[in-house]
């Protein structure tokens, strides 16, 4: 199969590859996919004060386009508000790094990885702020 | 010396036309063109002696009789019409046939339309170092047994079946035996009388001849083996097998098998040792790395690796100077990972991290320390990105996360 430019690039010199605190109340963690299907994405975002996302980190198991989809995730994330970032959708990854048909599962677990790492760290957030548990 | 890159380490796949094949092949084309079945004239006579030459040199290489070579367009054709052609003939006589879940697609997929025709198709299990036991295959026969099918050597892991004792079992048992020695013949020794091999199937391709040229072996006694021919025309090979027969091909075909016959017992030993060292090299670079099949039944030039904690798709994108295969799902058209690891109970995770070296006449120790090189940077890079090595280490139990899937 042959590769996108965009997707040998992201592969070669994948943006933000690493890990976060998953302990860090400002840091949502989404992991998406299985082993046995040969695609698992952890997505950490790093959220500040203002509601902006101000870090991003990925890391992949998975084809070249499902690291490339993962990398571009993060990139896109970086600087984005938390209203932006849950406005993101596969089909703009796919067509950024021009995603075969075969590949699109790949743009849908990035997806899944973006919503998870909201979800969590909006799920961390609102426990602080909520009356009883705010220290 | 400088590498000319890309390497080739795919030979389960093809492998390239000697060139002593082609040098034999060249004149078949242009001035000695004739069809060997124009019996009227020196172009065929010419043609005729050059085709029967070849076959015997074929039949040579396997021990048979060179009217037991039946010419056809490769292996998946062979194994249509071995399974076919006495699924058809033998119907009066019973209507089951055995094989095993591990065979390459060309006798599953011809075993599956045997079953929509009516008959009964047993897909034997393997123990996980992929080697069929011939006693399951003992216990499968029944009285409405008319055909076993076994390959020699698996196409992926390399495992060579223990081909010898099965065709005794079949004997035992007056089944016809059919065999899909396409990765065996030419690698390892092949005797159709000593293994007791009925049908037997190979091309040209997998030796360093010409694509588009098979074999399927018939033998002519004890028992003498009668197939439906699967194709309507002038009757030729016997009337199991119609078509002009591609003269270029077969003296290519038969060039090979001499070749192979001769230098075996020293390229079988060279390959091997060469293979060994690719796998140490690796071995050494790495942990967490699992040789696929059995350790020593195995092809000499056939390595199976999964790399724990990296996809095979990406790790053929990271080895683009490398020519190889993977058994991700990634890489078919299926999206399941390959079915031959997970006959032999290979997790799917580790099906999705295996990747197939196929060494051949060609591959040197200095390309082979290239990739050594290479695999080892790819893995450890591709391990750097992955959250399932970063769980392992971190002492989480894979097995026991609850994964999302889609």
């Amino acid at each position: 199969m042959a590769y996108s430019e965009k997707v040998v690039d992201h592969y070669n010199n994948p943006r933000n590859v690493g890990s976060l605190d998953k302990s860090d109340p400002s840091v949502g963690t989404g992991v998406v996919g299985a082993p046995e299907c040969g695609d698992v994405m952890k997505l950490q975002i790093k959220v500040n004060q203002q509601g902006v996302i101000e870090d991003a980190k990925f890391k992949t198991f998975g084809c070249g386009s499902a690291i490339a989809s993962s990398s571009l995730a993060t990139e896109w994330l970086k600087g984005k508000t938390i209203d932006e970032a849950s406005q993101i959708k596969n089909t703009d990854i796919v067509q950024e790094l021009a995603l075969p048909p075969v590949k699109i599962h790949c743009s849908v677990l990035a997806e899944d990885a973006i919503k998870a790492a909201l979800a969590d760290v909006k799920k961390k957030q609102e426990s602080l702020t909520s009356p009883g548990v705010a220290s | 010396m400088a590498l000319k890159l890309p390497i080739y380490l795919d030979s389960h796949s093809t492998t390239p036309v000697d060139p002593r094949v082609l040098q034999a092949m060249l004149p078949y084309f242009t001035e000695k063109f004739g069809n060997a079945a124009s019996r009227n004239h020196a172009f065929g006579w010419e043609a005729e002696a050059a085709v029967e030459a070849g076959r015997g040199q074929i039949a040579a290489l396997i021990h048979a009789d060179a009217k037991e070579i039946v010419f056809t367009s490769g292996a998946t054709e062979s194994n249509n019409l071995a399974l076919k052609g006495v699924a058809a003939m033998y119907r009066e006589k019973g209507d089951h046939v055995i094989t095993v879940a591990t065979e390459h697609r060309a006798i599953l997929d011809t075993a599956k339309r045997l079953e929509k025709d009516g008959l009964k198709v047993t897909y034997l299990p393997v123990p996980a170092d992929g080697v069929v036991n011939p006693d399951d295959v003992r216990n499968a026969i029944t009285e409405r047994t008319i055909l076993i099918s076994v390959m020699m050597a698996n196409n992926e892991i390399g495992t060579i079946n223990p081909v010898a004792e099965i065709g005794k079992v079949a004997k035992e048992r007056g089944v016809v035996f059919h065999c899909d020695a396409t990765q065996g013949v030419g690698k390892i020794p092949v005797d159709v009388q000593a293994m007791g091999i009925d049908l037997m199937s190979f091309s040209a391709h997998k030796l360093y001849g010409p694509k588009g040229v098979g074999v399927l072996y018939v033998r002519r006694r004890n028992p003498r083996v009668r197939l439906a021919a699967q194709m309507d025309g002038g009757g030729h090979e016997r009337g199991m097998r119609s078509g002009t027969l591609p003269t270029p091909l077969i003296v290519g075909f038969g060039e090979a098998c001499r070749i192979a016959g001769e230098v075996m017992p020293t390229e079988s030993v060279r390959l091997a040792a060469m293979r060994d060292r690719l796998q140490a090299g690796i071995f050494k670079g790495l942990d967490e790395v699992y040789v696929n099949g059995h350790p020593t039944k195995r092809l000499p030039h056939n390595l199976n690796i999964s790399f724990a904690y990296v996809e095979g798709e990406a790790m053929l994108m990271g080895l683009k100077d490398i020519a190889l295969s993977s058994g991700s799902a990634c890489t078919s058209a299926t999206l399941e990972p390959s079915y031959v690891l997970r006959s032999l109970g290979v997790g799917s995770d580790l099906a999705h991290s295996s990747i197939r070296f196929g060494l051949g006449r060609f591959n040197t120790n200095e390309e082979i320390d290239f990739v050594i090189d290479r695999v080892v940077q790819a893995v450890m890079k591709l391990r750097e990105m992955s959250p399932l090595y970063e769980m392992a280490k971190e002492g989480i139990d894979l097995k026991s996360v609850e994964w999302t899937r889609d």
